[in-house]
Order: structure tokens, then sequence, then C-alpha cells
């Protein structure tokens, strides 16, 4: 709540310590996040912006922000390649932004040698409450969300789908998953289908996901 | 200008039976908040007109609440103080399935988005609240005027 992001490296005797505070959000950051190859790092926060961070130069500094969400970013999730990562928001929305590298064939513009990342996507009209998470699978590409409405919902990527151009389409609905707000799905990462999910009910619950026939 | 309390809420027969079960709506959620103190002056947010019951919409098979508020001056500091204590009255009121919407009337505060933003967040609320100054304060807008 203190508008930081603190970045922590194991030492010598196996102890944590901070080597670098980063005081690039202006508001509360809500949650962070590691690529799944790279030393990046992703941040959202109540300035309803996604920051990204590297190490530049022995020092860690913000490499990008993602504007468009029109309020509070409560989380972030990567996809399993890392060129893609989606975000949710109390804006009810959820975004999926890919990374363009300066110099790439579809003329999105970079700054210098830095990548860019553009929005491609935004699934909007299916929650009606505050989104509280996102878990992008990294076994079958399926994204789910936790709501404040008590619901989860399995959102799945269209097979004839382009890639600078995707489009999600709603897999599944549990309307009363929990008798309160779902504050967090994650995606079981050696079992495909299945998620694990908690609630301000003071539940935790497991699901057991299958991708539908027609998607 | 001091705005007059409505009457007692008149019992129908259908509420006097035991066997019925009465839905929560407007009128109760408004009893809830009218005698709330306004943190500056000795009246109620209902004699300030802050709170109408014509600005509280409930659905009960929904489990949704929604309050706007009205801020006696658009530049009133205390704005954010007063939805707090509405959030926490409710909060501490009804059962825990209600979705709890406290805003700012639109159009009458300079800084409404803000607070309406920060009255939404959950974690931000339950900060405040873990502020023994500030908790002490909404304690007072609460309790029962003497």
């Amino acid at each position: 709540r203190d508008k930081s992001v603190w970045v922590w490296e194991v030492d010598e005797e196996e102890e944590y310590e901070c080597v670098s505070v980063l005081n690039s959000h202006t508001q509360d950051v809500k949650h962070v996040v590691w690529h799944p190859n790279q030393e990046l790092l992703a941040s959202a926060s109540y300035d309803d912006t996604v920051k990204l961070y590297q190490e530049e130069e022995d020092d860690w500094v913000c490499c990008a922000t993602l504007e468009g969400h029109e309020s509070t970013v409560w989380s972030v999730a990567f996809d399993r390649s890392g060129e893609r990562l989606a975000s949710c928001s109390d804006d009810k929305t959820v975004r999926i932004w890919r990374r363009y590298e300066p110099g790439n064939e579809e003329g999105v513009s970079c700054i210098g040698n830095d990548p860019t990342w553009k929005c491609v996507c935004t699934l909007s009209g299916y929650h009606s409450r505050t989104i509280y998470d996102v878990s992008w699978c990294h076994l079958t590409g399926a994204l789910a969300t936790a709501c404040g409405d008590d619901a989860i919902r399995v959102f799945e990527e269209s097979t004839s789908s382009n890639p600078h151009q995707p489009t999600f389409a709603l897999a599944a609905h549990v309307p009363r998953a929990h008798s309160q707000d779902v504050n967090c799905v994650a995606w079981n990462p050696k079992e495909p289908g299945l998620l694990a999910s908690c609630s301000d009910d003071g539940e935790i619950a497991f699901w057991k996901y299958q991708r539908p026939e027609i998607c | 200008l001091i705005y007059r309390r409505s009457g007692e809420r008149p019992v129908t027969a259908r509420e006097e039976d035991e066997e019925l079960p009465d839905s929560i709506d407007d009128r109760e959620i408004f009893d809830l908040i009218r005698s709330i103190n306004d943190p500056e002056h000795p009246l109620t947010l209902e004699e300030l007109n802050v709170v109408e019951q014509v600005r509280v919409k409930v659905n009960d098979a929904e489990s949704t609440v929604a309050v706007e508020f009205t801020p006696t001056i658009p530049h009133c500091s205390m704005a954010t103080l007063i939805g707090l204590s509405i959030k926490v009255k409710l909060i501490r009121s009804l059962p825990e399935r209600f979705k709890l919407d406290v805003h700012i009337t639109p159009g009458t505060h300079a800084s409404e988005h803000a607070v309406n933003k920060q009255l939404a967040d959950k974690e931000r609320v339950a900060a405040a609240l873990e502020n023994s100054h500030l908790l002490e304060v909404v304690n007072q807008c609460l309790s029962a005027r003497s």
C-alpha cells in the first residue's frame, strides 16, 4: 500500500535481501508476478496501470507502462510463452496485451530498442463486478477469472484466432462458485483442468474444468 | 436548513405475520443510516439531507444495496469519512451476502470519482479501519446521539 515494488534476492547465506525498491506507481500496488522464463517483473496498481520492470546495468528499472484500464488493475498473468499478458480490473474487463519487438512486421511502433506492449483484446460485458484475479493456464491456455459477483469464469481462445487480434469466448461460468467475492484463482501447473479458488467467505474450493466441445 | 425526520415506519399486517419472511427493502436500509451523525455538526445525515430514502436502492433477491449520499457542499472534506461511516454501518448490520455500493450523488462533489473509488476498494476500506484514530471517528459518527 506504500506504492512501491521491492525486488529480493537470495544471498550466499540463503537469506533474502532487498536489492531494489521501485517507486514507479502513483498509487497502491495490488499484485506482482514474474515472467515465466525471463527476468521480467509485472505489477498491477490502483493507479489503473500495469508496469513492467527489468534489470538494466545492475539496476532495476520500469521499462513499460500499460495504460488502458479505466480503474484499479487487481492482477496480471503471463501466458506460457511470456509474449502475452492478461490483466483484470475494477473496470470489469480483462485485457490481453502482446509484446512487440522493435522492427516488428505489424508496424507497431517502439521507442528505441525497447519492446512495446499493445492491448490486442478486451473482454467486456462478462463480469458484473470487480475482477480480483486472473490465471492463465500454462498447460492448456485457458484463462480463469475471480470476480466480486461470487462467480468463476473460464475463457478459451478461439482456434482460428488471429494472434494480433485474438478472440476469446466464455467457455464456463459458475455463478455461485462461492457465497462471497472470489479473490483468487490458480491453475494447477501439472494437472490440466485443475483449478483452485478462494473467497471472502473463508473457503478454498477445487474445481475440475473440461474444455467444452464447441469453443 | 434542517430536514424533518421521517416518522416511525408503519407496520403492515403481512409484516406482523411471523410465518412470512420480510425481505430487506429501501426503508430498512434508510432506517439503518438515517441516524448516523455528521462528523462536524450535531445533526444526523437525514437532518442534513445527506441521505434520503429515495437514494437508497435495495434488491434483496440479488443481495445488492446501493446508497447515494449528497455532501452538504461540493468541497466538503468530510465526504470520504461520511461515505465510510455509511459503508461500515451497512457492513456491520447486513448479512454477508450483500454487495454494498456507497457513492456520492453524481454532480454534487468536486472529487466524487476519487471518493467513490476509495469507497469501492475493499482493501482500502479495511486498511482505513485499521487506523485506530479513523476507526474512533467512524464509531463516534455511528454512536447514538446523547
